[in-house]
């Protein structure tokens, strides 16, 4: 687009100042990481490699890590199915109650986790007499994890069409043969963005989690919160986070380039 | 020898339809298009229903229940005193008007600093930069949600880096409180306000835009005219995360929120030390009929589809 320079600054001023605010907190957070203030106080007193250390030692950060990344794949896993079902549902067919049944899936993220939390923890406890589990944690996460595979899912059936699928049909392939080779490479990477951001939602999720975490089912969000207020864990949950940081660049940079070579011309 | 390898290439070139049970499913779905749609909502359905939706009416019903007062426990009492406390109760008038107004800034900020950083990326910035601006604002959401908020406790805090800034200027920072909620949710959400708002950006042609300039329009003109209301659901999109994680949130109020109370806390206490889920149902039908209500008005701009 044709901007004068002057405006073409401003915004690429705007967008670095909101991103530099945007970094500040998380390096603050790196910073902690490494200073000898339990208090997080700035500037950091002096320079120290114990909470590194200390970290990766802490058997209750490991074992909250391994619960979460449980409850975080089966939770993807459903919703995946579940999601991919759905959005077919919705693109491929007209009827009655359609609109019901998009409003549905995104109840469970539009309300206030508080709400969901609190809702399946009665459920759960009241009226099923089941008790809390790590299970209990991934029927809730997948719940409200189907609205992300559905977004992309259903974003990327509307682009698709159906002649691909029409053509294939006619040269005699039946329904399976079809989706899986046909149908499911376009889908691939819409279900990988989707699985992505639902891991994602479910690996840093904690109020629902709260409400529907068994006793002793430690989750990484809940391991933080319980460490966050006490002084000599508080900068073990700042290490936990950086490498959090670090560890996620690399599936953002794989959706990326999996967005890149779809892209079309803008 | 002729004739066996021109059987061999009809063979391969028309393999025999074998009767399996799935060619016979095969065919049978794409015969029965309603067969295909039954197929596909009943597990997710199901699903949602039962395990959502059940929960969910039962929560609400619980409302219209409540508890005794010696024992504890939930009562099957038909009653409409919950509601009552609620709707009257000045307390939670107070507690509402303090939730939508925070939840209203933290989405007029969010808009604000998403518009001008989501043009910069969609319109301005090169291929390349884009991506790398895709990337920097994708991160922040990867790191924890509660170590995001402690960061904001840090920074915030007497000794925090924003006091250590503004201690030259002889300026107070905002301390833990209202304030300083707003600041640590705006800066939460941004990162889903910028990303529709973004997409949307996108998908208006560049094309239209120079149109607009050919024909004599200045800048500001077509991006008032022909951006604006191009992505005006996307900024709506963008503004429902906003204003409703704000909504129900209690985690932030609770950690840089100083005494300040959200309907999230009144929720959160009714249930948790109170133990009284009847009330806590009660206030939680609150934000579920502000959003209801939100959901309600915006859908007619086609904003649920860019989420």
């Amino acid at each position: 687009m044709k901007l004068s320079r002057l405006s073409r600054g401003a915004l690429a001023t705007a967008t670095g100042v909101v991103l530099f605010l945007v970094y500040v907190p998380l390096m603050v957070v790196l910073v902690n990481s490494f200073s000898t203030s339990q208090s997080l106080s700035w500037p950091p007193p002096g320079f120290t490699l114990e909470w590194w250390g200390k970290a990766f030692q802490s058997q209750g950060a490991l074992e909250a890590v391994g619960t979460s990344l449980q409850v975080g794949v089966i939770a993807t896993a459903v919703a995946l199915i579940l999601g991919t079902a759905i959005s077919f549902a919705l693109q491929r067919f007209e009827f009655f109650g359609r609109d019901a049944i998009s409003l549905l899936v995104i109840l469970p993220i539009a309300l206030p986790g508080i709400i969901t939390g609190i809702a399946l923890n009665n459920f759960f406890r009241t009226i099923l007499g089941v008790p809390l589990s790590i299970w209990t944690i991934v029927i809730a996460h997948a719940t409200f994890c189907v609205v992300t595979v559905f977004n992309n899912v259903i974003a990327r059936l509307r682009r698709m069409g159906t002649s691909l699928e029409e053509a294939s049909a006619d040269l005699g392939a039946g329904v399976w043969t079809t989706f899986r080779l046909v149908t499911f490479p376009q889908l691939r990477s819409a279900l990988f963005a989707g699985g992505l951001l639902a891991f994602a939602l479910s690996f840093d999720e904690i109020i629902v989690t709260t409400f529907t975490a068994g006793v002793g089912v430690t989750t990484l969000p809940i391991f933080i919160l319980d460490n966050m207020f006490r002084p000599a864990q508080a900068p073990i949950v700042s290490v936990i986070a950086v490498v959090m940081i670090l560890v996620s660049i690399v599936p953002i940079w794989v959706a990326q380039r999996l967005a890149g070579n779809e892209k079309v011309l803008r | 020898m002729t004739s066996d390898t021109t059987s061999r290439r009809d063979a391969a070139a028309v393999p025999p339809i074998r009767d399996t049970a799935a060619r016979r499913g095969s065919v049978f779905l794409s015969s029965h298009p309603r067969a295909r749609l039954w197929l596909l909502l009943s597990a997710p359905l199901t699903w949602l229903v039962v395990v959502y939706i059940v929960a969910l009416v039962a929560l609400l019903i619980t409302a219209f229940w409540k508890v005794d007062s010696f024992t504890g426990e939930i009562q099957i009492d038909w009653t409409l005193d919950n509601i009552v406390t609620v709707v009257t109760g000045s307390l939670y008038h107070v507690v509402t008007l303090r939730t939508l107004g925070v939840a209203l800034a933290v989405t007029i900020i969010d808009i604000a600093l998403a518009l001008p950083i989501a043009f910069y990326m969609a319109k301005v910035a090169s291929p390349r930069m884009q991506r790398i601006l895709v990337i920097a604002v994708l991160m922040p959401l990867w790191a924890s949600y509660l170590v995001k908020v402690y960061a904001w406790r840090s920074v915030l805090s007497g000794e925090g880096i924003l006091q250590w800034v503004l201690n030259p200027f002889g300026i107070e920072g905002p301390g833990y409180g209202i304030t300083a909620t707003i600041m640590t949710l705006s800066y939460l959400w941004l990162p889903y306000v910028i990303l529709p708002i973004y997409a949307g950006l996108e998908r208006v042609p560049d094309s239209l835009i120079e149109a607009s300039s050919d024909l004599g329009a200045k800048s500001w003109a077509s991006i008032r005219h022909i951006v604006f209301p191009m992505i005006l659901p996307a900024i709506i999109a963008g503004s429902i995360f906003s204003f409703c994680l704000s909504l129900g949130d209690y985690i932030t109020v609770n950690i840089v929120g100083g005494a300040s109370q959200m309907l999230g806390n009144l929720v959160y206490t009714n249930v948790g030390t109170a133990n009284n889920l009847p009330l806590a149902a009660a206030v939680a039908l609150i934000p579920i009929v502000i959003i209801f209500g939100y959901l309600f008005t915006v859908r007619r701009t086609g904003a649920l589809d860019n989420l």
